[in-house]
């Protein structure tokens, strides 16, 4: 689960991308974060990683509070949150398989559950003819579904994805988003970003809308008023 | 923690695939390390020889102390009490010079040529051995204030001056083995640094996926423990053979003088030393360059 209280974000440079943003999505919950360019969406998926402090604010994931974790806890605390970044981040001199077989490395599991493992989630996204590609071998949509089977390869707690389909054709993107709509089903906290408004369209969900960094819109109808 | 086979496997790939990423900075690391133990081990090779030396002369370095006619032979026996009082003397062994006579003549092949020698004009004399050759000046200015005694003879100067040797030997490699420990950690450090920076990406990526510090370390750890432990080996190993063809020449040049003390002898030890510090330096180095990466 996430919780986001009052959370203002100023870079280094000077630029406010978050303007006191608060919401809260509860365990087994489903939703998209949509917005334009630059209103903030990846910034909050930054700050819910502990990848950046917030300026301000409370930033709760999975029941811990981003502010006050240990350094020695935060791997642990990433562990349950597996994260599709919108650039991919990919180790480019290891296999598709390695990429994602690391995830379950770092976490100490077994080999003989990685080569289980590691094979079906590769299905699951229909990549397992390029498991021994190399990343700079693939299509931007091939590798975007790479980063999806490295994030669910340890079923965590939470998915977050920024741009999941971002450089998917529509049937492909449809399919990753019933992927991880399924995930959700079987109790997954699932958050999205998107651009992509016909895409939202085609689910009943909640949808949290931002823009220039403020909340707003947030509710189940499927209603924002950003014109993607 | 339990060990982790399929990790550990992980952890040593990953270190030699490293390696070969940079293979000149790895390659210059490696050979920091053999120059270093090289130039150690001559010095500590040497500083043994000069040990060997000095017991050698210390164990035929007899201060000779001739005792006056006027004194009983009586008197003379019962000097050796008040020798072994003096500091420093290990042992002193009573000669007549009946004794003295027969040495003498015994050293020379023409026996006839000194047969008219009375052997009454020889001394009676002590053969004085010390513990420490280093203060064999004071023992015999000790000696020199005992009355019985005409004349006390040495021939310190030789074994005094390898002693000095020895000395300034130590001083000058304890320098040099100083500096180049620093540079050669330095520039382990720096080959693990490289490492990292060619992987700051992936280990932004492991961070991001969970992955602890220690998972993160290992790898490089296990590099620099690599590069040193390659480069000590092959150190002891030319050392050894360097040290066979030294010994070799000099067997040829001073025949007689001295022996070489035998590899063998001090090749325990001098494994043990190199491993150890290819080990250190390796490690050591490796985990000054860590830090720094890891704190996301
Ligand atoms: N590292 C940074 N340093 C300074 N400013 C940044 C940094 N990252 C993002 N910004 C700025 O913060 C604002 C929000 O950026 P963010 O990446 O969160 O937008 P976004 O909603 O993800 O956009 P997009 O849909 O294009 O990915 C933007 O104005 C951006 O320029
Ligand atoms: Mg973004």
């Amino acid at each position: 689960m996430i919780r986001m209280t009052d959370v203002f974000k100023e870079y280094a440079n000077g630029t406010k991308a978050l303007k006191g943003v608060t919401f809260e999505l509860n365990t087994g919950e489903f939703a998209f974060l949509v917005g334009p360019s630059g209103s903030g969406k990846s910034t909050i998926i930054r700050l819910l990683i502990g990848e950046i402090a917030p300026s301000d604010g409370e930033v709760i994931v999975n029941g811990q509070d981003m502010d006050n974790i240990k350094m020695r806890k935060m791997p642990y605390l990433r562990r349950t949150v597996g994260v599709i970044f919108q650039d991919f981040r990919l180790i480019e001199n290891k296999s598709v398989y390695e990429n994602v077989a690391f995830s379950m490395r770092v976490i100490g599991a077994s080999g003989k559950d990685i080569r289980q493992r590691v094979p079906y989630v590769l299905e699951l996204v229909g990549l397992e003819y390029k498991a021994k590609a190399k990343p700079d071998e693939l299509s931007g949509g091939e590798q975007q579904r790479v980063a999806v089977a490295r994030a669910l390869v340890n079923n965590p707690r939470l998915i977050i994805a920024d741009e999941p389909t971002g450089n998917l054709d529509p049937a492909r993107s449809l399919e990753i988003l019933l992927l991880l709509k399924k995930i959700n089903d079987l109790g997954t906290t699932v958050l999205i970003v998107t651009h992509e408004k016909p895409l939202v369209d085609q689910f009943s969900q909640r949808v949290i809308a931002i823009d220039g960094g403020r909340i707003i819109s947030d509710g189940m109808d499927g209603y924002y008023n950003y014109e993607g | 923690m339990k060990v982790n086979r399929n990790r550990t496997f992980y952890y040593i790939k990953e270190g030699v695939i490293s390696i070969f990423n940079h293979s000149l900075m790895s390659f210059a690391s490696i050979c920091i390390i053999i120059a270093f133990l090289i130039i150690m081990g001559s010095f500590i090779l040497l500083v043994v020889n000069i040990n060997a030396i000095i017991g050698e002369l210390e164990s035929d370095n007899v201060i000779l102390a001739f005792i006056h006619e006027n004194v009983s032979d009586s008197d003379a026996r019962a000097l050796e009490n008040t020798i072994r009082t003096i500091p420093n003397v290990a042992g002193a062994r009573f000669i007549t010079r009946q004794e003295a006579y027969e040495q003498f003549i015994g050293r020379y092949d023409e026996e006839d040529r000194f047969e008219d020698i009375d052997y009454t004009v020889f001394r009676h004399r002590y053969a004085i051995y010390v513990d420490d050759v280093a203060l064999i000046g004071d023992t015999q200015q000790a000696l020199r204030h005992v009355p019985e005694f005409a004349r006390i003879n040495t021939n310190m100067a030789v074994a005094s001056a390898f002693v000095t040797v020895r000395t300034v030997v130590g001083w000058i490699s304890a320098v040099i083995i100083a500096v180049l420990l620093v540079i050669s950690l330095f520039i382990m450090s720096n080959t693990i640094k490289l490492a990292t920076f060619e992987r700051r990406e992936e280990i932004a990526i492991m961070k991001m996926v969970g992955a602890t510090n220690s998972f993160i370390r290992w790898p490089f750890i296990f590099e620099g423990f690599l590069l040193g432990v390659t480069g000590s080996m092959i150190a002891y190993f030319s050392l050894w053979g360097l040290y066979g063809l030294a010994a070799g020449s000099v067997m040829e040049f001073e025949a007689g003088f001295f022996q070489l003390v035998l590899f063998s002898n001090v090749s325990v030890p001098l494994f043990i030393l190199f491993a150890g510090i290819g080990f250190g330096v390796g490690v050591g180095g490796s985990g000054f360059a860590l830090n720094r990466y890891l704190k996301v």
